[in-house]
């Protein structure tokens, strides 16, 4: 029986990985498709959340068959109860990825404006950085990875309200801008919600190591 | 959770280094027990204290120290061997039965001493019931089984027996099932509701502590659901110390769980705690399938 556990639990760490993987994509894409002013591409990443939504329910109800099935208890428990959340954050991160590609539809269909008042590019590395950290603290059940992930939200934060910031004096200085600033703005915003998708996973993933609930704890990085 | 033992405290995960109660056995050792904070803050109805046993020369219990809540359900749960029912059956001087046996410790009911010279070992056994695995009703009617300990006592009184059966029946969810039948034969019962009557038979006398030995091992799925949901009923009015093979039946109906392993008492936690996340790997291990 234990063995049994195990297999699934294997299949369940392949399945969270593989749409981890598939929501990095989207979301690289998503972003590519504001730079690059492909309405294409927006199209395609809205296109393959169907996808992620089909594999975020095979893998609800993997989890929910290991659960009923193999009733597993302590750390089995804790990583199907783990990975069962995670699925929810990561099908959310698919759902913003899919919102940036209608915003980058939308932008495309714009006047292409001068210049990004802020740096998208980097936001995006951060946002996208602390997903795959995420990811990667599940696989190797790293606990200071995940604490990493989680400190580093906070700066994800700064850079959204400096944004904020500066896209309100750009829309001082050139109001006719203001319909793509505001897009660029959305963007923004749903990338520093997929910073705290991504937090949730660590934060699952600190559960799964010590069987503490880390949720709703003022993260503060040391640096 | 907080945890502590005489010599260590094992804090909540991300934890530093725990003691390995394995690997202290493997070394001839014996690593004190893990007994946790929410076991130590409840008033202790039984209390073990150091108690060893050997059977000939093979020791089969050591140093085992614990206390059993007031009111509440201690499972003890661990491999086949691995004392148990030997503890379980120590509680109430059963183990005095049989001529190699010894025993070193002690253990307290309601502060008095289990196994002090001057202990009269029938008055002692009157203060606690017992149930065993398999439902062992006497050859007589239902009513006089129930009554039984009230009977041998000197208790003759019609209204005192007739109260005292059906408060046990009912506390033992069979009253409805038999209340036209008390006079019948109760071999005549489906194994079921034997061992509920046993039940029924071990609450007649108000012990300070109910003794089962895997209650349920001999009984199909609908019969074991309903003892199980008559340990749950039991539990504030009763303590219970119950010895389960199966673990999810000891996640079901207990407050508390203490994991045992080749004679050791290796953890005893909230039961929540121990199956959600126990302090030690070696219970984890052995919770999760691992090894035993």
């Amino acid at each position: 029986m234990a063995t049994q556990l195990q297999e699934r639990i294997e299949e369940i760490k392949k399945r969270i990985l593989m749409l981890g993987g598939m929501v990095e994509e989207a979301v690289g894409d998503a972003i590519r498709a504001v730079e690059d002013r492909s309405h294409d591409l927006a199209e395609r990443v809205i296109e393959h959340d169907r996808e992620i939504d089909r594999k975020e329910i095979e893998l609800e109800q993997e989890c929910l068959a290991a659960l009923t099935l193999e009733q597993p208890v302590a750390v089995d428990l804790r990583f199907v109860v783990a990975v069962f959340k995670m699925n929810n954050d990561l099908e959310r991160i698919g759902d913003l990825a899919a919102n940036i590609a209608e915003q980058a539809k939308l932008l495309a269909a714009e006047k292409e404006i001068r210049r990004i008042p802020f740096d998208l590019k980097g936001m995006e590395r951060q946002a996208q950085a602390m997903l795959r950290q995420s990811l990667d603290a599940l696989v190797n059940q790293d606990a200071e990875l995940a604490e990493i992930v989680c400190c580093a939200d906070e700066r994800v934060d700064k850079i959204y309200r400096q944004m904020f910031r500066q896209v309100e004096e750009e829309i001082r200085r050139r109001p006719e801008d203001v319909q793509q600033l505001i897009h660029l703005l959305t963007i923004a915003r749903m990338l520093e919600r997929v910073a705290d998708h991504a937090v949730n996973i660590a934060e699952d993933v600190l559960y799964l190591k010590s069987g503490e609930i880390w949720r709703h704890r003022a993260w503060r990085s040391s640096a | 959770m907080e945890t502590s033992s005489s010599q260590n405290a094992a804090d909540s995960a991300p934890s530093p280094v725990q003691p390995d109660p394995l690997a202290a056995i493997n070394e001839g050792r014996t690593l004190p027990s893990t007994i946790h904070e929410s076991v130590l803050a409840e008033e202790a109805v039984l209390e073990v204290k150091d108690f060893r046993l050997w059977y000939g020369a093979a020791q089969a219990l050591y140093d085992i120290s614990f206390p059993v809540p007031q009111g509440k359900v201690t499972a003890l749960i661990g491999p086949s061997g691995c004392g148990k029912s030997t503890l379980l059956r120590s509680v109430n001087r059963l183990n005095d039965l049989i001529d190699s046996v010894r025993i070193e410790g002690d253990m307290n009911l309601s502060g008095d001493s289990i196994y002090g010279p001057s202990v009269d070992v029938i008055e002692l056994r009157k203060r606690m019931g017992m149930v065993f695995q398999k439902s062992n009703p006497f050859p007589m009617s239902i009513y006089e089984n129930v009554v039984y300990a009230l009977r041998i006592d000197g208790e003759n009184r019609k209204s005192v027996l007739d109260e005292v059966c059906e408060r046990s029946l009912r506390g033992a969810a069979l009253w409805d099932e038999v209340k036209d039948r008390l006079d019948e034969l109760a071999l005549g019962l489906s194994g079921g509701q034997q061992q509920r009557l046993c039940i029924a038979r071990a609450i007649a006398a108000e012990p300070e502590v109910l003794l089962m030995d895997e209650p349920c091992s001999a009984l199909d799925p609908i019969a074991t659901g309903k003892i199980e949901d008559l340990i749950h009923s039991l539990r504030g009015e009763y303590t219970i110390l119950i010895v389960t093979h199966n673990m999810q039946q000891a996640s079901r109906t207990s407050d508390y769980t203490a994991f045992m392993y080749l004679g050791r008492l290796i953890e005893l936690g909230r039961t929540s705690d121990i199956f959600t996340r126990p302090s030690l790997r070696a219970t984890e291990d052995y919770i999760t399938g691992r090894f035993g």
